[in-house]
């Protein structure tokens, strides 16, 4: 944009110009306007003395703070309206701390404002840029001590050190690789990997620890269910397991009976085992727990994001953020008639990511 | 001199100094000859700075800052960053028995048997919640107020990291504790990170040190927390810092205020006493609040495992609306030669940083615009600058709409809405309400430019009534003084821009490039006489004081 389509004003500055023939010119700084207390010495004095109560409250809160440090047991808690039962200890040395600070600062800022001066001054300002003469000479310097060095003259050095800089930063990435090992399948499998039709796993209740039969679970119930023993975990999972954590972020189980003429999808009835429904309790969308179930409607909610399944639809998503269906365990009975599993989910379960095939 | 040559001793050498006064200035002179505190001093002892209420923003800014580092290492004496697990067996009796980490465990500890820890915890808590907010408010107030205006874009963007880096670290400490909602925080992290196209496995493992949750990501993220994200923020902070310093404070238009001086009241003694009050201001009531406001109760929570979680789990405030993009987000996959792509995640993750970068462009994107070279220390007044005020205004109204998207459950309960219906009205109102925000705002700044040009013109109301002779009622207008109409007309207005005729003077087409004509656009949409309103001049102001068919 060209300057002349800049406003006017601004070149010139609103100095204090005394125009007569101008309304809108700048009248200057205005006179300063005494306060009280610059007139009324008793006025003064009366800020001095809240200026050093405030003072006075602080250090007594100090102490105060001290004293319930020392004083108050931990483990006590008091009813104090509004707030309800609150711990005694932390109430106490909250509200002293913050009266301490408090009546510190609002002395500072009393003080401030009544006793000090606040008469306005004008302080010029300087342009941030160098005025033409200091940039000419620092160019000028520049170009003397980029002429002695050589480098645009030395283009292979040039070019080779450029080369070497862009890839020394490879060395700190290279050296991230051992935070972690590679992902390889271990997305695709889960706890119930091991199952087969000849050695299944029992599908284990999470609250008793117990396994279960088919008679156990109640048409409209929802129940949730780990992985039994296996050969490789002959007690099965358990909490005290150093991978808990691991393995129940990806083996929980949630566990619905439903009115086999109610199951909307075949290929779902048909993993399942009288109507008992075993799918995934983690959300395809980022994971987290489903936990609320409708037993009306058969939806199934995650409460993270909202994503809702229809589990008697083969967890179809109806509702929310979630980009597939619920993995679902084929299940069945052994020979004394507990639910097992007798093979991993079909589908990879959790969040989708890229290597996900299906 | 002379004295010391005839004793024969060697004299000190002649200081040309004069002797100080008193042991105060002795110790100064000390320190000048080995700091030089003097010529630091002389310039900034008396250094001035402008009032105005909003300037103490970004003050709350820098003291939480401060808050937040001293409870934050007094927290490290005591917290255990470690996912190794133990037996709880501290004075909190519902979880006494239950498996828990060292995290959480310490967390608990901290919280019920370190006298104060909880003061300190919350405090910590509560100081990152007011620092996060106070960046937000600083932030707008500088946008609104055109202050990000040449020469202080770089501190803008500065500004812009600090806001950016604090949301993370924010994120990072509440995952800390490794309680139920920390570790639902951290679930949805992963997922996030396994949308990512081709990488997306590698970066979680290698983030996770093997599969979700792993036993690394609490001490990986404490460090992150407390040692890296902390560290460059203070880098930051001290250099937007004495940026402000460099260029010194901006300063609202008024008599006797120009561009070129900065009007106020010196450092030493009353900002001293101000700002430097107004840090124990803000510390006491943020350790007030802690006194009587419960944040992050984790106990409540339990300790984290995979398979449970409680509803409405939310994060902080200030990721609200990074939840809302992702709850809203409709769960698009494509799936295609055996790979997956996650595009309900990875849009969202994406339009993230999207939403926050494009505050950041702002003044850049502006200065393109105007073309203006010059530097600008008068603050602008919203309505005055009214196509910024409106994508100011619109920008917050996304964040909003989207931090809605993020507490749809919350709403849905509390107003007992359809939980589907919040997400649909936010799907739409995320493109809609932005748009209607910003003609609504623009119009309304419009509406008070109007309105100071009238004040200026035909002075204030009275309230008095005086009758005409022929019966007619009137309300006497005052004339403003001189003071108040320089302030009104002090704004500058930019004119649009012009693109030059389609041919030169030869008949020769002339070639405008791409660029040139969409700027010429923009400047009309910014500039044009839809978007601002003639400031009066005083040849109007004449003709109209002067009683010629006027009252």
């Amino acid at each position: 944009m060209s300057d002349d389509k800049l406003p006017a004003e601004h070149a010139e500055g609103h100095g204090e110009v005394a125009a007569a023939d101008n309304p809108f010119a700048d009248p200057g700084l205005p006179a300063h306007q005494v306060r009280r207390t610059d007139i009324d010495e008793r006025a003064a004095k009366r800020a001095e003395r809240q200026v050093s109560l405030l003072f006075v409250v602080s250090m007594l809160a100090t102490i105060g703070f001290i004293a319930s440090y020392v004083s108050i047991d931990p483990d006590k808690i008091v009813y104090i309206f509004p707030l309800g039962h609150v711990s005694a200890l932390n109430f106490a040395l909250g509200m002293t701390l913050g009266v301490a600070l408090f009546c510190i600062g609002a002395g500072a800022v009393h003080w401030a404002r009544t006793l000090m001066s606040d008469v306005e001054h004008p302080a010029e300002r300087h342009a941030i840029e160098a005025d033409d003469e200091v940039r000419a000479d620092v160019i000028e310097q520049f170009k003397t001590g980029a002429g002695e060095s050589g480098f645009g003259r030395r283009k292979m050095i040039r070019n080779t050190m450029i080369g070497s800089m862009a890839l020394v930063p490879l060395a700190g990435v290279v050296l991230l690789r051992d935070l972690g090992p590679l992902p390889e399948k271990k997305l695709d499998h889960t706890g119930w990997d091991e199952a087969t039709p000849a050695v299944p796993i029992r599908l284990i209740n999470m609250n008793t620890n117990e396994g279960m039969k088919p008679e156990d679970i109640a048409v409209g119930s929802l129940t949730f269910a780990k992985p039994g023993p296996s050969v490789l975990r002959p007690e099965g999972l358990q909490e005290s397991d150093d991978d808990f954590q691991e393995a129940i972020a990806k083996d929980a189980l949630m566990l619905i009976r439903i009115q086999p003429e109610d199951i909307k999808d075949a290929n779902s009835a048909g993993l399942g085992f009288q109507g008992v429904l075993a799918y995934s309790k983690i959300c395809t969308h980022v994971g987290c727990p489903i936990s609320l179930y409708e037993q009306q409607t058969h939806h199934a909610l995650c409460p993270c994001h909202q994503s809702t399944f229809d589990l008697s639809d083969g967890a179809r998503v109806i509702f929310g953020p979630a980009g597939h269906p619920l993995p679902q365990l084929k299940i069945t009975t052994d020979s004394l008639g507990y639910l097992v599993a007798t093979g991993d989910f079909s589908h990879p379960v959790g969040p989708s990511f890229w290597e996900r095939s299906e | 001199m002379s004295s010391a040559s005839t004793s024969g001793k060697q004299a000190p050498p002649a200081s040309t100094r004069a002797k100080p006064a008193n042991k105060a200035e002795a110790a100064a002179d000390y320190l000048d000859g080995r700091l030089g505190i003097y010529s630091l001093a002389k310039a900034n002892l008396r250094k001035i700075f402008p009032d105005h209420w909003s300037f103490m923003l970004g003050e709350i800014c820098l003291y939480t800052f401060i808050i937040i580092i001293l409870t934050g290492v007094y927290l490290t004496l005591f917290f255990k960053p470690s996912m190794g697990e133990v037996i709880y067996s501290g004075s909190y009796t519902p979880l006494d028995g239950i498996r828990v980490s060292e995290a959480y465990n310490s967390t608990l500890n901290i919280s019920f048997e370190v006298r104060g820890g909880l003061l300190i915890r919350q405090i910590h808590h509560w100081a990152a919640i007011v620092f996060v907010a106070a960046m937000f408010v600083h932030m707008m107030r500088v946008f609104f107020t055109g202050a990000f205006r040449k020469p202080r874009e770089i501190n803008w963007v500065f500004g812009f990291l600090l806001l950016f880096l604090g949301f993370f670290d924010g994120f990072l400490g509440y995952s800390l504790p490794d309680d139920l909602l920390s570790g639902t925080g951290i679930r949805f992290m992963e997922g996030a990170i396994l949308a990512v196209p081709l990488v997306g496995t590698y970066i979680s493992f290698f983030l996770f040190g093997g599969q979700f949750p792993g036993t690394d990501i609490v001490p990986r993220f404490f460090t992150i927390h407390v040692l890296l994200i902390p560290g460059i923020m203070l880098g930051l902070l001290v250099a937007h810092l004495i940026l402000v310093f460099y260029h010194k404070h901006t300063q609202w238009a008024g008599p006797g205020k120009t561009e070129k001086n900065v009007v106020g009241m010196p450092l030493m003694p009353v900002y001293m006493a101000k700002a430097g009050g107004f840090f124990f201001l803000v510390f006491g009531i943020i350790a007030a609040m802690s006194a009587i406001a419960s944040v992050n109760p984790v106990w409540a929570y339990g300790p984290y495992r995979p398979d449970q979680v409680s509803t409405d789990a939310q994060p902080d405030w200030y990721m609200g609306f990074a939840e809302g993009l992702i709850r809203v987000m409709p769960g698009w996959e494509i799936r295609a030669w055996g790979h997956t792509l996650n595009l309900g995640v990875f849009i969202p993750l994406m339009l993230f940083p999207l939403v926050l970068f494009a505050i950041a462009a702002y003044p850049f994107i502006e200065n393109w615009i105007t073309g203006d070279k010059r530097e600008h220390h008068i603050l602008d007044r919203p309505r005055n600058a009214p196509v910024r005020t409106g994508l100011g205004a619109a920008w917050i109204s996304l964040y909003l709409v989207l931090l809605a998207g993020g507490g749809n459950d919350l709403i849905a309960t509390h107003f007992h809405l359809s939980l589907n219906d919040i997400t649909y009205f936010v799907r739409v109102g995320s493109f809609v309400v932005p748009v209607v925000v910003f003609f609504v705002t623009k119009r309304w700044c419009l509406g008070l430019q109007r309105r100071d040009k009238e004040k200026v013109l035909h002075g204030r109301e009275t309230g008095v009534i005086k009758r005409l002779p022929h019966g007619e009622f009137i309300e006497v207008h005052a004339q403003l003084p001189q003071d108040k109409l320089h302030t009104l007309t002090a704004h500058e207005q930019y004119e649009p821009l012009e693109l030059p005729a389609e041919v030169d003077e030869n008949g020769v087409a002339r070639k405008v490039s791409l660029a040139t004509k969409t700027r010429a656009a923009i400047s009309e949409g910014m500039f044009g006489e839809g978007s601002q309103i003639p400031k009066p001049t005083a040849d109007e102001h004449k003709e109209i004081t002067s009683g010629h068919g006027h009252h």
